[in-house]
C-alpha cells in the first residue's frame, strides 16, 4: 500500500470522473486543467503586479517598467502613504459604517422574515407582495433624490446618512424567509405551550436555527457596504469622514511618478476585505451562490 | 398533532390558492405581526418608496440642488427637455453600449470556465480564490491598479500588447481604448460572481447522470453539450438578467478610471444624473432623468419576472 502512495501524484488521476476506458476523456480533462489554471495564474497578476510594484523603489520602476523583480526592495512607499493620506480614518470610517449596517440590516430584516414565515397577520402578503417588488428597485438609480431627503434631515456628513439607506434589504428578508421557513412549526408550537412569546421565540430559537443565514447576510452586507462609493462619494464630503473607495478614487490619476505610493495605497485599501475573504473563504462563496439563486 | 392552530410555514405565500381571507388571525398574532414587520416596513418606506415620490414630485418642479425649497413648477416640461436632449440619449447609450460589451463576455466566460474547472477534482479552492477575490476588491482600489497598468509605454498591460507584435490602443485618449479598458477592468473584477453562480449550479447535478452517460460511450464534449449546459439553462437566465441589471447601472469603473471621457464619450447615464445634479445644480431636471432611467430598469427587471413566470407555469 505504502508504494502506491508514493507514487507521482500525475499517473494517479482521482477516480470521480473516471469512466470505463475513456482515454479521451482523461487528456480532456487534462487540457481542460492545463488551460483553466493558465487563466487563474492570469488572474492573480493585477494583485501580484501591484504588491511587486508597492515594493519596489520608484527610479527603478522607471527605468524598467516591466521588470517584476527589484535589487532593492523596501516598504517605504507604504509609510509614505500610510502618512500622506488620512488612511487611517478611512479605515476607522468604513469599518464604523459596515458594521453598524450590518447590525442593522440582519435585525431589521430577521424580524421581518420571522414575522412573515411564524406569524398569521392581516396584511402579510400585502406586505410580502411589497418586498418582493423591492427586490426590482434599483436604488442605485435614485440617488439624487435620495440626496435631497437627506439634506432635508439634516443628515448629510453623518456615518447615518450612509447607514440607513441600505438597511431595508429585499434580498436578506428572502434569504432568512427561507431559512426560517425550515424550522418545524411543532418546535414553535411547543414553545408557545411553555408560555414563550414571540419575541423569545425569535431570539432564543428562530435565530439561533439561522446561523447560515445569518453569516451569509451579514459577510455580503459587510462587503457590498464596504466597497460602496456613488453614495458615500456624494454625502461624505470631508476627507477624514470618507471611506476607503471614496478615499483611494481621490488618489487615481494623481501624481504620476509615485508609482510605489500609488500601487501600494492601492495594496492597503484591497487588504482587510481580501484577509476577511481568505479566513472565510467558504462562507462567502456559499453565501453568494444561495443569494444570487434566491 | 394540533399543528393547524398556528400558521403554517409560509412555503406557498405568494400565490393565489390560500387567500388571506381563509384564516382568521388571532388578535395577539396580528399585533405581534405587524411589530415583527414594522422596523423593516418603516425603513423600507422611509429610504426606498420614499426617494421615489421625492424624486417624482422634484422632477415636476424647476428644483435647484444648492438650496432648500421647490422652486417653482415646472409641470412636465423638464421630462420634455429630458427626452429631446441629444447629451441624456447619448449617455443611455453608452450605458446599453456596455451591457452589450460585457454581457456575452460575463455569461458566457464564467459558464465555460465553471464547466472547465468542475470537471478537475482537486485544488478547487485555488480557482475560487483566483476568480472570486478581485470581486472582494473595491472599484477604486480595481481602478487605481488598472490606470497603472494601463499607462502609456510604461503600463504592464501597454506592454503586454508588444508581447504579441500589437500596438495598444490609446487606453485614455481614445474612445475606443477607453471601452477596451473599463471593459477588460470589469471583466476581471465582476467574472468570480458570475463563476460561482454557475459552480453551485453544477455542484448540483447528480453524479449518476454523467456516470450512465459514460456507461453510453459519451464522450467529455458530447457531456458537457447534452447534459451540462442543457441542464445550466435556468442559471444562465439568471446571470444574464443579474448582469444585465447590473451592468446598465455601471457607473464606479468609468467614473473613477475615465470620468467618463474622453470628451464624455464613455459617460454612462449615472454620472450624467450626477452631473446635472451635482455640477450644474439643475435638480429637477436631474429628477426627471432619475426618473425615466428608473422606469427603464424597472421595466427591464418585470419583463424578466414576467417572461420567466410564464417559462415556469409552462413547464409545470
Amino acid at each position: 500500500m505504502a508504494t502506491s502512495v508514493a507514487v507521482p501524484t500525475a499517473e494517479k488521476k482521482p477516480a470521480r470522473r473516471r469512466g470505463g476506458a475513456d482515454e479521451g476523456g482523461k487528456a480532456f480533462n487534462r487540457l481542460a486543467a492545463t488551460c483553466v489554471t493558465l487563466f487563474a495564474l492570469i488572474w492573480l497578476v493585477p494583485f501580484l503586479w501591484a504588491l511587486i510594484t508597492s515594493l519596489r523603489p520608484n527610479d527603478e520602476i522607471a527605468a524598467h517598467p516591466t521588470t517584476p523583480w527589484s535589487n532593492n526592495w523596501n516598504l517605504d512607499a507604504y509609510r509614505f502613504a500610510w502618512n500622506s493620506s488620512p488612511l487611517g480614518w478611512w479605515y476607522v470610517n468604513s469599518f464604523i459604517i459596515s458594521t453598524l449596517t450590518v447590525l442593522f440590516t440582519v435585525f431589521v430584516c430577521s424580524l421581518a422574515a420571522f414575522g412573515l414565515v411564524h406569524l398569521n397577520f392581516r396584511g402579510k402578503y400585502a406586505v410580502f407582495g411589497l418586498i418582493l417588488a423591492g427586490l426590482m428597485l434599483p436604488t442605485e438609480a435614485l440617488v439624487l433624490p435620495q440626496f435631497m431627503e437627506f439634506r432635508a434631515l439634516g443628515l448629510l456628513g453623518t456615518y447615518w446618512a450612509v447607514i440607513l439607506p441600505s438597511v431595508a434589504l429585499p434580498v436578506a428578508v428572502f434569504v432568512f424567509h427561507s431559512f426560517m421557513k425550515a424550522i418545524p412549526v411543532s418546535l414553535i408550537e411547543a414553545a408557545r405551550l411553555d408560555g414563550a412569546g414571540w419575541w423569545r421565540i425569535y431570539s432564543r430559537i428562530a435565530m439561533p436555527l439561522s446561523r447560515p443565514a445569518i453569516s451569509a447576510v451579514a459577510i455580503l452586507t459587510f462587503i457590498t457596504s464596504w466597497n460602496a462609493f456613488l453614495w458615500p462619494l456624494l454625502v461624505l464630503t470631508q476627507t477624514k469622514s470618507q471611506t476607503i473607495p471614496v478615499g483611494l478614487s481621490s488618489l487615481v490619476g494623481g501624481a504620476a511618478i509615485q508609482y510605489a505610493e500609488t500601487m501600494a495605497s492601492a495594496v492597503l485599501g484591497i487588504l482587510p476585505l481580501l484577509a476577511v475573504f481568505l479566513l472565510l473563504q467558504r462562507q462567502i462563496v456559499q453565501g453568494v451562490a444561495n443569494t444570487g439563486i434566491k | 398533532m394540533t399543528a393547524t392552530a398556528l400558521p403554517l410555514p409560509a412555503t406557498e405565500v405568494g400565490t393565489k390558492d390560500r387567500p388571506e381571507s381563509t384564516r382568521r388571525a388571532p388578535r395577539g398574532e396580528n399585533r405581534a405581526g405587524w411589530l415583527f414587520a414594522t422596523p423593516f416596513l418603516a425603513f423600507y418606506i422611509a429610504f426606498l418608496i420614499g426617494p421615489v415620490l421625492i424624486g417624482l414630485v422634484i422632477s415636476l418642479f424647476n428644483t435647484t440642488t444648492v438650496r432648500a425649497g421647490l422652486g417653482e413648477w415646472a409641470g412636465l416640461s423638464n421630462y420634455a427637455d429630458v427626452l429631446s436632449n441629444g447629451d441624456f440619449w447619448a449617455s443611455m447609450w453608452h450605458s446599453v453600449l456596455f451591457t452589450l460589451l460585457t454581457t456575452p463576455l460575463l455569461v458566457l466566460l464564467p459558464l465555460a470556465f465553471a464547466i472547465l474547472v468542475s470537471r478537475i477534482s482537486r485544488n478547487q479552492w485555488f480557482f475560487r480564490l483566483a476568480f472570486f477575490a478581485p470581486y472582494v476588491v473595491p472599484s477604486a482600489a480595481v481602478c487605481l491598479i488598472f490606470a497603472f497598468m494601463y499607462t502609456p509605454e510604461t503600463g504592464l498591460i501597454t506592454n503586454a500588447f508588444g508581447w504579441f507584435g500589437l500596438t495598444a490602443p490609446d487606453f485614455f485618449g481614445s474612445t475606443s481604448g477607453a471601452w477596451f479598458a473599463v471593459v477588460l477592468l470589469t471583466l476581471w473584477w465582476t467574472f468570480g460572481f458570475n463563476f460561482i453562480l454557475y459552480t453551485a449550479a453544477i455542484q448540483e447535478i447528480s453524479e449518476e447522470v454523467y456516470e450512465a452517460a459514460k456507461m453510453d460511450g459519451a464522450s467529455p464534449w458530447q457531456q458537457i453539450r447534452l447534459i451540462t449546459v442543457p441542464l445550466l439553462r435556468p442559471t444562465m437566465g439568471l446571470v444574464l438578467i443579474l448582469q444585465v441589471l447590473s451592468s446598465l447601472k455601471v457607473f464606479d469603473q468609468i467614473y473613477i478610471l475615465l470620468a467618463g471621457g474622453p470628451a464624455y464619450s464613455t459617460r454612462p447615464v449615472i454620472q450624467y444624473i450626477f452631473d446635472t445634479g451635482f455640477s450644474s445644480y439643475r435638480g429637477g431636471y436631474a429628477a426627471a432623468a432619475t426618473m425615466v432611467y428608473f422606469v427603464i430598469l424597472v421595466l427591464v427587471s418585470a419583463a424578466w419576472f414576467l417572461l420567466r413566470r410564464r417559462s415556469n407555469s409552462a413547464n409545470a
